[in-house]
């Protein structure tokens, strides 16, 4: 604790800087996967329930085979059958997919809940991290500067993804059906079975995102484990005008904004707590009421997406 | 339509049945799908090896069987009617709000900072002051939504959601700090209620407080707001083809913000009667989820105000058996939500049935008659 002393309040942005770092990674996935969905024409809010079965899957696994990286694995699967279910009925002709994400929330967290009881007790394998702070000998910087493996991962999904969406047969597919449903038609697209396949990959990343959650940080499995996440990514899309790497500083935004509470509570500063809690809530706001426009079409939106007509 | 009746070819019955038989599809799938939706839960149950049989019987025990048990339902359903009215009113424009919960939170907040200083006056002049409050930051709350829904073209779901985390953070840094009761040391709470001030139970036998009344009003009230009056016939239009209303100069944006403050006026009187006639003071027991089950209801009552009661009741009495389930069957407490989830896709999938079935179609019954 002597060093907290030693570099004063110089620590507060340096742990907001670890923080970002280490809060921002569940945002980027669930993100880069609302991406993917949202582009092909589909939104889906249940991604927050699915974060928070991945979160539980991911640390059941882990605890029963000993490695966290097939507990990643394991939620990713279960991401993908949230992803498949919600893509499926989706295609039904009254079906509102808003909605159906409501209660999926509902579901995933309620069946998280459920099945996760047992595991509440026991330790899980923590996913590996890498060290980029051995330069210095000041404790706060190597801490801060410890970041995870999938933090990394995320960061090249994101330049693939926006490679992808521009240079790949398979991206454009997912543009096309996302932007008109009849154009996709007209060319000899299955649009249904284009958005079902993007929002089980956007499912997929929303279950790793929990996983990341229960087997690194905060790093255990209990039924307060996403504090909104899930659902703050679908706005952190909108704002990143649906492109990748615009989702990734987004995230690292939200991610600092995350940090501010804990960072000054790490100094010593505890008053107005739930106040700084409430920061990401309330920079997500102030930036949807910033970006969004009164006018129906928003610049580069999907023109199928149902939250922006 | 007595202009219609004397031209159309059709006898009487046939013209009543035009009336009816929507209406039996009205009944008819939502209930098909909640019966669905219980049979998947069984399913569910039988799975994990426990006895649907048990876990109904369990409900209708615990929630629907005797005059206690009648009465823990009925305490749940006070703030659920309110709650579920949050979602049901704005989404007769369309929208869909499921931020009940902020508001739950701060009208709370308001009467539990409000009615301590209030204690000087008689009660029935401060209670009615905290009930318009509640109201009024409830409806301010919610109102915001609409507000930027309009402004700004904010969506409405994000939106709401946002400012209930928000609403909470906010509920518990002030019970945590300004309107903090010293004395409350392990739970923070606001000032307690004098004991002339909380409101009593409901002359009907069972210990039922007076929320449940304003509940079973609100729903009544909204109904007729929404079915017997101009602007609740605005509001259906705009709800149904926004443009249409535009065209036809109705005040798309004045009706958008006037039904999410109603909503949010709706659910901040929910936490009124929370503090006042549960707690006795704002603490964090507000937080209870009536504004998530409050979506659920307001969705399998497809919006309509009355509908809302009965099915309030029900799920207040699975929500009320939530203990004794976990007691006698050995399943977590989140069973219930599991539950509500699968029902609550159940609902939402029927929606892809309206019009598919002859049996619902008029022509089918014209031409057998």
């Amino acid at each position: 604790m002597s060093d907290v002393a030693d570099i004063g309040l110089w620590g507060v942005p340096l742990a907001i800087i670890g923080g970002a770092i280490r809060v921002s990674t569940p945002f980027l996935f669930v993100s880069l996967g609302e991406c993917i969905t949202e582009r092909s024409g589909r939104i889906n809010l249940g991604l927050e329930g699915t974060l928070i079965f991945g979160a539980m899957s991911g640390y059941a696994v882990a605890v029963n085979t000993g490695s966290a990286w097939i507990g990643v694995l394991a939620a990713a699967l279960a991401g993908i059958c949230f992803g498949l279910f919600h893509g499926w009925v989706c295609k039904f002709k009254g079906v509102n997919d808003i909605a159906i994400g409501i209660a999926m929330m509902l579901l995933g967290t309620g069946l998280a809940y459920f099945f996760g009881k047992p595991y509440i007790q026991p330790v899980a394998p923590d996913l590996p991290s890498i060290s980029f702070g051995w330069w210095s000998d000041i404790e706060q910087v190597q801490a801060a500067l410890q970041v995870n493996a999938l933090f990394i991962i995320g960061l090249f999904l994101a330049l693939l993804l926006a490679w992808g969406f521009k240079s790949t047969k398979v991206g454009l597919t997912i543009r096309v059906v996302g932007d008109s449903t009849d154009a996709a038609r007209a060319i000899g697209l299955n649009p249904d079975r284009v958005r079902l396949l993007s929002t089980a990959a956007g499912g997929a990343l929303a279950g790793i995102a929990g996983a990341y959650l229960s087997l690194y940080y905060p790093g255990s499995w209990n039924e307060g484990i996403s504090s909104g996440q899930g659902l703050m990514a679908v706005a952190l899309v909108i704002f990143a005008r649906w492109k990748p790497m615009n989702c990734f500083w987004a995230s690292l935004l939200f991610g600092g904004a995350g940090a501010l509470g804990p960072a000054l509570q790490s100094v010593g500063i505890s008053q107005g707590y739930y106040l700084f809690f409430a920061a990401p809530y309330v920079l997500t706001l102030g930036l949807l009421i910033a970006t969004s426009s009164p006018n129906k079409a928003m610049e580069s939106a999907p023109g199928e997406l149902s939250i922006t007509k | 339509m007595s202009g219609m009746a004397a031209t159309d070819t059709l006898s009487k019955s046939a013209l009543s049945l035009k009336v009816i038989i929507p209406k039996l599809e009205a009944v008819a799938i939502p209930l098909f799908a909640v019966i669905f939706g219980f049979a998947v839960f069984s399913l569910f149950l039988i799975v994990i090896g426990k006895s649907p049989s048990d876990f109904f019987s369990l409900v209708y025990k615990a929630g629907f069987s005797t005059g206690f048990s009648w009465q823990n339902t009925l305490s749940r359903a006070a703030p659920l009617l309110l709650a579920a009215l949050c979602v049901a009113l704005p989404a007769k424009l369309g929208l869909v709000v499921i931020g009940g919960e902020g508001a739950i939170a701060l009208g709370g907040l308001t009467a539990g900072a409000l009615g301590p200083h209030l204690s000087s006056l008689p009660y029935p002049v401060s209670l009615p002051i905290l009930f318009i409050a509640s109201a009024m930051v409830g409806g301010a709350w919610i109102g915001t939504v609409g507000l930027l829904r309009i402004k700004r073209g904010v969506n409405e779901t994000i939106a709401s959601l946002l400012m209930a985390y928000i609403a909470i953070a906010l509920m518990n840094h002030f019970i945590e700090s300004v309107f903090r009761d010293p004395a409350s040391l392990n739970k923070p709470s606001t000032l307690p209620f004098a004991e002339a001030m909380r409101i009593g139970d409901m002359p009907i036998g069972i210990s039922v407080h007076w929320g449940l009344f304003a509940g079973i009003i609100a729903c009544i009230l909204s109904w007729i707001l929404i079915e017997k009056t101009t602007l609740g016939f605005a509001a259906r239009i705009a709800g149904s083809n926004i443009r249409a209303a535009q065209v036809q100069g109705l005040p798309v944006g004045k009706l958008v913000i006037g039904f999410t403050a109603l909503g949010g006026a709706f659910a901040g009187i929910a936490g009124f009667y929370e503090v006042a006639a549960v707690h006795g003071s704002a603490n964090a027991s507000l937080i209870a989820g009536y504004g998530y089950t409050g979506i659920l209801i307001a969705f399998l009552a497809r919006h309509n105000a009355l509908a809302i009661i009965p099915v309030t009741i029900l799920l207040a009495g699975f929500e009320a058996s939530s203990g004794l389930i976990q007691r006698r069957m050995d399943l977590p407490d989140a069973t219930i939500l599991v539950f509500e989830g699968m029902v609550f896709v159940a609902i939402l999938l029927s929606e892809t049935l309206y019009g598919r079935f002859k049996i619902f179609s008029t022509n089918y019954w014209s031409k057998i008659s």
